[in-house]
């Protein structure tokens, strides 16, 4: 049985693709599928995936509602490790979902 | 508890020791599915056997289709699940992203969280792949990984990582090498491996 999220309707979308946003510091306990190596960069929205059920609460039973706005980011691996060995134009890319991300 | 008796093989070295908490849990549950009546273990057995046999040679199958027809080759980039539908292939609960690797992109896929990988369309993922070792340094140094794999991709290429941490598989797109003119698609796919399709390989005539 799964339970109703505790969490509140989640907003339209807020991020379009070409932005900047940066990745909330934040260490909050539980599941999440933030890398902490991204917590607190900032990138470019590469593509907006869509609307899935939150993992952080479907880890613990709810059922993942209201779905949250997934996007891919884009961040330089220089802006992500210092010392960075690669080329300069090198980057990563993952997904971050909406409520992990303010603008920049 | 009953013995493991289905007939797919193991990697020995997994065998080896008593099994771990893991394993336990995971051998209780399937139990209890079977006790309930929710699966049967020859159904189990045969997931297990397509996992092994028939997924992996799905992701070269795309590939190479992909390598002789432009129109499809978009469609795969515009929506990987939807074109691997196409061919009968259903990726199950994975939305699909597919990377065109370029004279000027070099993509590679790691999944650092855990060991997300498109298992319907390339099966099980190695055990390099669910290694921390490759985990946590493909994210910070892929060049150097990459060599250790025997791919040296140039300074002048931009190598782009792809974690997936969450809702999206990847696979790669790896560029038709020269030397395959006039191939036939089953001759491209036997050179299109999982490693191509992950990134840390690229394929040779």
């Amino acid at each position: 049985m799964t339970l109703p999220s505790a969490y509140s309707e989640a907003r339209t979308r807020r991020f379009n693709v070409g932005e900047r946003v940066r990745v909330k510091l934040a260490f909050p306990p539980g599941h999440r599928r933030t890398p902490v190596y991204v917590r607190g960069k900032s990138g470019i929205v590469e593509r907006v995936c869509g609307a899935f059920a939150n993992p952080e609460e479907l880890a613990y039973g709810f059922d993942g509602e209201p779905k949250r706005v997934l996007y891919r980011v884009r961040f330089r691996q220089r802006e992500l490790w210092p010392g960075y060995a690669g080329a300069e134009s090198d980057h990563l890319e993952l997904e971050i979902y909406e409520h992990w991300l303010e603008p920049a | 508890m009953k013995h493991h008796d289905h007939d797919h093989s193991h990697d020995p070295s997994f065998d080896d020791g008593p099994p771990s908490e893991h394993e336990i849990m995971s051998r209780a549950i399937q139990e209890l599915l079977e006790a309930k009546g929710i699966i049967s273990g020859e159904q189990l057995r045969r997931r297990m056997e397509q996992f092994d046999t028939d997924f992996p040679q799905r992701g070269a199958r795309v590939i190479a289709h992909a390598w002789l027809d432009a129109d499809f080759r978009q469609r795969l980039l515009a929506d990987g699940k939807r074109a691997c539908a196409e061919w009968g292939i259903d990726l199950e609960a994975d939305r699909l992203i597919a990377l065109e690797n370029t004279p000027r992109v070099h993509n590679v896929i790691v999944c650092t969280l855990c060991s997300c990988y498109p298992r319907a369309l390339l099966g099980m993922p190695p055990t390099w792949y669910k290694s921390e070792n490759y985990r946590r340094r493909v994210v910070r140094e892929p060049r150097a990984v990459l060599r250790e794999f025997g791919t040296v991709i140039a300074d002048d290429v931009e190598v782009r990582v792809h974690d997936s941490n969450a809702d999206m598989r990847y696979v790669v797109v790896p560029m038709r090498p020269a030397g395959t003119e006039g191939w036939s698609e089953e001759r491209l796919a036997s050179i299109i491996t999982r490693d191509a399709l992950v990134g840390v390989s690229v394929p040779k005539p």
